[in-house]
């Protein structure tokens, strides 16, 4: 019974990481239709700054985030303007254009920073763990899970409570009659896709002191975060919260029943049957293109 | 030219696949010029998924040939390495140590950090019957005459260990380890010693590589309670298992972590915080207090950076050219062949950071296993150190099968 409790909270806490990745690729592909391939790098981009504020400036995790976002932001907005922006009608060139990104990125990292893993620390009021009877909860992962739950509702604010949303949404329901009504649509998508890789680059942050901060480690991300996107239903928030919720559960139940490796076979084969019968995920948008 | 070089290198595997052995060997076992240089060549990945650590073994092993070229080369001939980076792709590795030991003409080969690129080297060097000079531990239950195997096999890196953990901790193994060939050999030799000397394995679990969330495992072992930790976990797997193992608050003076693989490098990554107090078994640890020691550190550390470290790869990436050398000068100039340098490097003793080591004729190294604490500070203090230098038995889980002189033989 502990042993299920514990792994109910280690689910939680994968599905939290995996809506913090997920979240700006939800927005990117499913609000503008882009393939972001270089997202996983994005998130990689996230954690080096982290690294490089706690090391050369001495910015713990915390308050380096609203500096990460910024910085990554940055870096979105640059590749929106000048490779994404030229290809929004060619969306499978988009997949080759930002994959190359992506590579181009990684090796920028090895090339300036080094290959090897780096060394970030996690913030000290959040080491430690809150026991509950036989519930053992690690700190920064309760954190991670709430700021996720915040992330998502400010994310869900700015998408349906201002006007910066009601336009997006506009653009993305009919690009051209918008435009018509003086949506500036390229704005608009700019300012979008930096969004999503600024969200990128603050799960980069928040996953850091866990896992081992290399030029690679945003591969085997974006494809999680595409598999949560994906089952959660193009561009539905909620979809993909729920998603990351159901898939990370999954993983953590499946991995104790029988092991990792054959878990992560479970949740896969799960995903493909699913996809079978609901094609457009769980919670799929209707709206009319 | 590009379009030579392939066709050229596309010619050469053509006859290599057509022409029956006798003639191949008649071409490699062509001597080297007298009086020019000896090219040797280099195949470490310095991009790619595992160039993070194989560039360390570049960098030692290029350190060790301009040592030896600015204390005036072997037999008055200079070292002429030829690097070739085959980006951590095995494919790669066959392609360019062909390359190396048919167009380059090299008489050995250093290279390689893993089975897989070691593996796919192995028909090209034993095909070309020259030299492949691989610096890593590995599983074992290999045997070729045509690679000279500078690391631990697991009987090296586990006779000691095992009973050593069983009496200070407890019977109780915990098996955690990736996915692949290397975990499960060493996971298969700790249970023969688990069975002879008492202890018994509560639960053995592989993860798939670059596994980087271990919240479950660690539940499991929070539940089972085991008393050894013992890990297999390799690269950025084994930072995140680290990682969240202290974040979990798991006390390493109850579960011990004990690795096969942690080295200098992992627990730079880790931290010295959350790696203190766990254990790693390897030949060689960075603080290990020989003169040869102080002075490849030193050397290393003034040729690439005070914050780099050295570890049980580097180590042998470092001392197999010291190997080659020694080897090379027993040999006749005039007759320098892959064979007689082989030959020659047979019983062969060298003062190595680690120890004196010896070249058994299986081709393998007798080494020096000790068992380190990891501190810190990143370091390692040394708690055992094996009294007498260990033979390396390849095949030490195998029953009935040995690696000797003359290849494996089987009862």
């Amino acid at each position: 019974m502990d042993v299920i409790a514990n792994q109910l909270f280690a689910g939680l806490s994968m599905a939290s990481i995996l809506l913090m990745i997920a979240l700006g690729l939800a927005i990117i592909y499913g609000a503008m239709g882009v393939i972001n391939l270089a997202h996983g790098e994005f998130v990689m981009l996230g954690a080096y700054v982290t690294w490089a504020l706690q090391t050369h400036v001495g910015i713990g995790i915390l308050p380096a985030l609203p500096i990460v976002f910024i910085a990554v932001a940055l870096v979105g907005l640059i590749v929106e303007k000048a490779v994404v922006q030229k290809l929004y009608h060619r969306p499978l060139d988009t997949i080759l254009a930002t994959w190359g990104i992506g590579i181009i990125l990684q090796q920028l990292v090895r090339l300036g920073i080094g290959a090897e893993s780096r060394f970030v620390k996690g913030p000290e009021i959040l080491s430690g763990n809150t026991e509950i009877g036989p519930l053992i909860m690690s700190n920064y992962r309760i954190f991670v899970i709430f700021f996720s739950i915040a992330v998502l509702f400010v994310t869900w604010r700015l998408m349906t409570r201002t006007e910066f949303g009601m336009k997006l949404r506009a653009v993305i329901q009919n690009r051209d009659i918008s435009e018509c009504y003086g949506i500036e649509s390229k704005r608009i998508f700019s300012i979008t896709f930096a969004y999503g890789a600024g969200l990128a680059g603050i799960a980069g942050a928040l996953i850091t002191p866990l896992f081992s901060t290399i030029p690679t480690m945003g591969t085997g991300l974006v494809v999680d975060a595409f598999l949560v996107v994906i089952v959660g239903g193009l561009g539905s928030l909620v979809g993909s919260a729920v998603a990351a919720a159901l898939i990370g559960e999954a993983t953590a139940l499946f991995s104790i029943v029988i092991n990792d490796t054959l878990g992560r076979i479970a949740v896969l084969a799960g995903i493909i049957l699913l996809i079978r019968f609901r094609p457009r995920g769980l919670f799929p948008t209707e709206t009319r293109r | 030219m590009k379009r030579r070089d392939f066709l050229g290198g596309m010619g050469a595997v053509g006859t290599a696949g057509m022409l029956s052995t006798p003639a191949l060997l008649a071409s490699s076992g062509r001597a080297l010029a007298q009086g020019a240089d000896i090219p040797v060549g280099l195949l470490f990945s310095l991009t790619g998924a595992v160039a993070v650590v194989e560039s360390t073994l570049h960098d030692a092993a290029l350190m060790a040939i301009e040592e030896i070229n600015a204390s005036g080369g072997i037999h008055g001939r200079q070292l002429r390495p030829i690097i070739e980076d085959p980006a951590s792709d095995p494919a790669t590795y066959a392609n360019r140590a062909r390359r190396l030991m048919i167009r380059d003409k090299c008489v050995s080969v250093f290279g390689s950090y893993t089975s897989a690129s070691r593996q796919a080297v192995l028909p090209v060097t034993e095909q070309r019957n020259n030299l492949y000079w691989y610096p890593t531990l590995y599983e074992g239950r290999e045997c070729s005459r045509n690679v000279m195997y500078g690391g631990a096999v697991p009987n090296q890196q586990q006779d000691d260990l095992i009973p050593w953990a069983i009496e200070n901790f407890g019977p109780r193994f915990f098996m955690i380890g990736n996915n692949y060939v290397y975990p499960k050999e060493e996971n298969n030799y700790c249970k023969t010693l688990l069975a002879k000397y008492g202890g018994e394995v509560v639960n053995e679990e592989y993860v798939p590589l670059g596994h980087s969330d271990f919240s479950s495992v660690i539940n499991r072992i929070r539940a089972e309670k085991p008393d050894v930790i013992f890990a297999t976990v390799v690269g950025d797997s084994d930072v995140a298992f680290a990682r969240q193992y202290h974040a979990a608050e798991l006390d390493p003076s109850q579960m011990p972590v004990v690795s096969l693989t942690r080295s200098e490098v992992e627990v730079k990554a880790i931290g010295g915080e959350a790696a203190a107090g766990h254990f790693s078994s390897a030949p060689y640890f960075m603080g290990h207090g020989t003169p040869e020691n102080e002075k490849f550190v030193e050397a290393y550390k003034s040729r690439y950076g005070g914050d780099q470290v050295t570890h049980f790869v580097s180590e042998a990436a470092y001392f197999q050219v010291y190997q080659f050398k020694a080897a090379l000068e027993k040999v006749d100039p005039a007759n320098i062949t892959p064979q007689t340098i082989r030959d020659a490097a047979v019983g062969l003793t060298l003062n190595a950071p680690q120890g004196e080591v010896l070249i058994d004729e299986n081709l393998h190294t007798h080494l020096w296993p000790k068992i380190g604490q990891w501190k810190t500070d990143g370091q390692a203090e040394v708690l055992v150190e094996s009294k007498e230098r260990i033979a390396p038995r390849p095949y030490a889980a195998y029953e009935g099968q040995t690696c000797t002189g003359e290849g494996l033989v089987k009862a």
